[in-house]
């Protein structure tokens, strides 16, 4: 036999063992091959969940929870020996000590991602959750309340129980029970009450991660109601212009003295709506009207915010309806559309600065954008202007044409008439 | 007065008496489908408007990528008539397409192609390619977003031509993706060397039309075998008649622009996702849904580089029609042609209407 004839045989043999799959290498986990098997739901669901699992995904099965042996196929007793380190279900106490095995473990979970938090269990133990897990609640949250158990999905993932526009919805699977929550005499219409608010529109229609669900005021291993005091310093994390303003106004000091929450006083905490000058002043329903008697100084001076704040934003609004009706008669509009985005600035700056209760600071935003947004009400006067213009034009041109063409008809038949619309030949062009 | 004087005093210098012989001579003959003769000296009549519009607009025009839209921009709002012009541009631009897609079937199916015309129809189908790569290019240039995505997207089309695919679209972006870069580079294709191909190819064209004369289509022919055909004089009857269909052709154009002028729309933003529903130019459409019908993998194949291919032999079979058509060159019926460009008309029309219909496909 030839040394080609011996390669080809070779060759073949080579191949023919790499698609020969042998039984150890494709071999299941014991654990999930004995339990998917198993009639009783409570003992087959972990094995079917598990397939989604962020752990397995990373090569952690099902004993390195539980203990025991994954690779006891068909043995039941090796596979659940206690020597072999099986454990069986954790306590629910137990749990937080259990994940923490791992993700208290600096050395352990660099290997996974050097920047993960380590410290997650001892912060538990410092929440409501954690101290009265100690206590023996057996109703609070653990680590599964919030992660699920046996599909725990990384927190960016979007069907992860922990992803930000799901987090209200885990939180509120407890908060939001009434019989559940019953023993703990807290209220249960956070969830519903965070729904309405501009935060959770923020969130879930319009995709703003950073909009804050739950954990962003609460926390979340550490979760717990922010105290009256520190109310300023949670909603500053995100509002900070607005928090450096009201930290100067004369509000703060008040606020403090009669020991009332900054922010949530007039905004309220879960339902936060869209904020608008028309809570200021001394109507019915205005926060301001809650303190402060009528007509005295304070809910007139209001008033006053309230009215320039109003004439700007009118100004922007009648300029933005303008220069909707241009485009919409085909004219360009993207320099005064651009133009005005300077005068919305100037209004949220002077929405911001109410928080100062600073007058003159007001007026000098309010004035700038007035500035502005006049100009562009022009631009869209002028804009239409235009479009009439161009519409007299294009008559004008319609008419000149329209004679045009009637002199080419008259001509076209005195043409006709006079040398006969069909009078020459095809001489030498018949193809 | 002064017209007479002038020829006189050319006449002194020049002799123009082939061109007045020419000018008596030229008939075009008159039947049940003469109107179809129309269409071709109106694509020519609209080009002649881009030529004029493109010039000025090249005047104010930027090709870069950080000031193209700016310049477009300026364009439509401060300089004088410049919203009048560019509306104009794009709007004969899309006219002239259609017109020459009018022009070219409607000389398919009178088989206008066939011997002695070979030329005058490959000649024709030259343009046909050029006037679209004209619109291909001339789209991108405002660089706003729409412009973008479907450069982007055309060009990706383009790469997936087999062998040279990759290159070509390297070639036509100037890089590995659509940039500013793309955008000077369509500039020149667009001002310069589309021009000056369209008129070597438009000069030729034109000699051929003239030297040959109106094609008269075989059954119209033969229904007056023996007898001679009625003609009208192309001096003043046809071309009294030609400029009354351009100026109908004028008042539309200002009719558009003024009340729709061409959007601008927002700025290309490379990092921005592609707005939803996005397609091309209407002329392009038909290709566009089909690619989309077409599976990712066809056998072993790549689908859309089977339908890009597929797309080139139809291009193919247009421009050799006059050579493959063997039973019109011999003056002989050929329903089996006919059938085909039928066919080709209906395919265009219900996918570009399809593409707009029904533009989310399973």
């Amino acid at each position: 036999m030839g040394i080609a004839l011996r390669a080809v045989c070779l060759g073949i043999v080579l191949i023919a063992a790499a698609l020969i799959r042998t039984p150890f290498a494709d071999a299941e986990d014991a654990c999930v091959d004995c339990h998917r098997a198993l009639r009783e739901e409570r003992l087959n669901r972990p094995a079917f969940k598990i397939k989604n699992d962020y752990h397995l995904a990373r090569g952690l099965g099902c004993h390195s929870c539980h203990g025991g042996d994954q690779t006891a196929l068909d043995n039941k007793g090796q596979a659940h020996s206690p020597a072999k380190g099986f454990v069986g279900k954790p306590t629910r106490q137990g749990i937080p000590e259990s994940c923490g095995k791992c993700h208290s473990d600096p050395r352990y979970m660099r290997q996974f991602n050097p920047s993960i938090r380590t410290d997650q269990v001892k912060e538990y133990y410092t929440s409501v959750h954690g101290k009265r897990l100690r206590e023996g609640d057996q109703k609070v949250a653990v680590c599964i309340s919030c992660h699920d158990v046996h599909a725990i999905r990384s927190v960016k993932d979007q069907m992860a129980w922990t992803y930000p526009t799901n987090v209200a919805e885990t939180c509120g699977g407890c908060h939001g029970n009434p019989e559940y929550m019953k023993p703990y005499q807290i209220p249960t219409d956070q969830l519903e009450k965070y729904q309405q608010s501009v935060h959770y529109e923020m969130l879930t229609k319009r995709a703003d991660l950073a909009s804050p669900t739950c954990s962003s005021c609460h926390g979340s291993h550490g979760a717990a109601p922010p105290g009256v005091d520190s109310v300023v310093n949670v909603c500053s994390s995100c509002h900070v212009v607005t928090a450096d303003l009201f930290a100067k106004s004369p509000h703060r000091s008040a606020f403090d003295e009669l020991g009332m929450p900054a922010c949530v006083t007039c905004h309220s905490n879960h339902d936060i709506t869209y904020p608008s000058e028309a809570m200021l002043g001394g109507g019915e329903g205005t926060p301001c009207a809650t303190c402060h008697e009528s007509d005295s100084a304070p809910l007139k001076k209001a008033a006053e915010l309230r009215s320039m704040i109003e004439a700007l934003a009118g100004r922007i609004d009648q300029a933005s309806a303008i220069l909707t009706r241009a485009e919409h008669a085909g004219m360009e509009i993207g320099i005064p559309r651009f133009e005005l985005i300077t005068a919305n600035e100037s209004l949220i700056k002077a929405r911001a600065t109410v928080h100062s209760l600073d007058a003159e600071a007001i007026k000098t935003a309010t004035d700038s954008g007035l500035e502005v947004a006049q100009k562009s009400l022009e631009s869209g006067h002028n804009l239409l202007a235009e479009v009439q213009f161009r519409r007299k034009g294009l008559a004008a041109s319609m008419l000149i044409i329209i004679a045009v063409l009637v002199g080419l008809f008259l001509k076209i038949r005195e043409v006709d008439r006079r040398r006969g619309p069909e009078s020459g030949d095809l001489t030498g062009d018949r193809h | 007065m002064a017209v007479v004087r002038i020829t006189a005093w050319l006449e002194e210098r020049i002799d123009l008496w082939p061109i007045r012989h020419f000018i008596q001579k030229k008939v075009i003959p008159v039947h049940r489908h003469s109107v179809w003769y129309y269409f071709g000296g109106m694509t020519l009549f609209l080009f002649a408007i881009q030529v004029a519009t493109g010039i000025l607009l090249t005047l104010y025009y930027r090709p870069s990528g950080e000031e193209a839209y700016e310049s477009v921009q300026f364009i439509m709002t401060d300089v004088q008539f410049g919203w009048l012009v560019r509306s104009i541009h794009s709007w004969s631009a899309n006219l002239m397409v259609l017109m020459m897609m009018i022009h070219a079937f409607s000389v398919y199916l009178m088989q206008a192609y066939r011997k002695p015309r070979e030329l005058t129809w490959v000649t024709g189908m030259l343009l046909f390619g050029i006037v679209l790569f004209f619109g291909f290019s001339g789209y991108l240039l405002p660089w706003n977003v729409l412009s973008y995505f479907a450069t982007k997207v055309g060009t990706e089309i383009a790469g997936q031509f087999p062998l040279v695919g990759h290159l070509l679209m390297r070639l036509l972006r100037g890089g590995d993706e659509v940039t500013g870069a793309t955008v000077s580079r369509f500039y020149g294709i667009h001002i310069a060397i589309l021009p000056a191909l369209t008129t070597a190819i438009l000069a030729l064209h034109l000699f051929l039309v003239q030297k040959q004369g109106m094609s008269v289509p075989p059954s119209v022919e033969r229904a007056h075998r023996g007898q001679p055909l009625r003609a009208m004089p192309f001096v003043p009857n046809f071309l009294l008649r030609d400029l009354f269909g351009w100026f109908v052709t004028l008042g539309l154009l200002a009719a558009l622009a003024a009340l729709f002028p061409w959007e601008l729309g927002q700025k290309a933003d490379p990092f921005a996702p592609a707005p939803a529903g996005i397609r091309p130019e209407w002329y392009f459409v038909f290709m566009f849904q089909s690619l989309k019908y077409i599976p990712a993998k066809i056998g072993p194949f790549d689908g859309e580089v089977l339908g890009v291919l597929g797309f080139s032999l139809g291009g193919l079979f247009l421009l050799l029609v006059p050579f493959l058509d063997k039973k019109s060159a011999l003056g002989e019926p050929s329903p089996l042609f006919r059938r085909i460009g039928i066919g080709i008309i209906a395919y265009i029309v219900i996918f570009t209407v399809l593409g707009y219909v029904a533009p989310a496909v399973p």
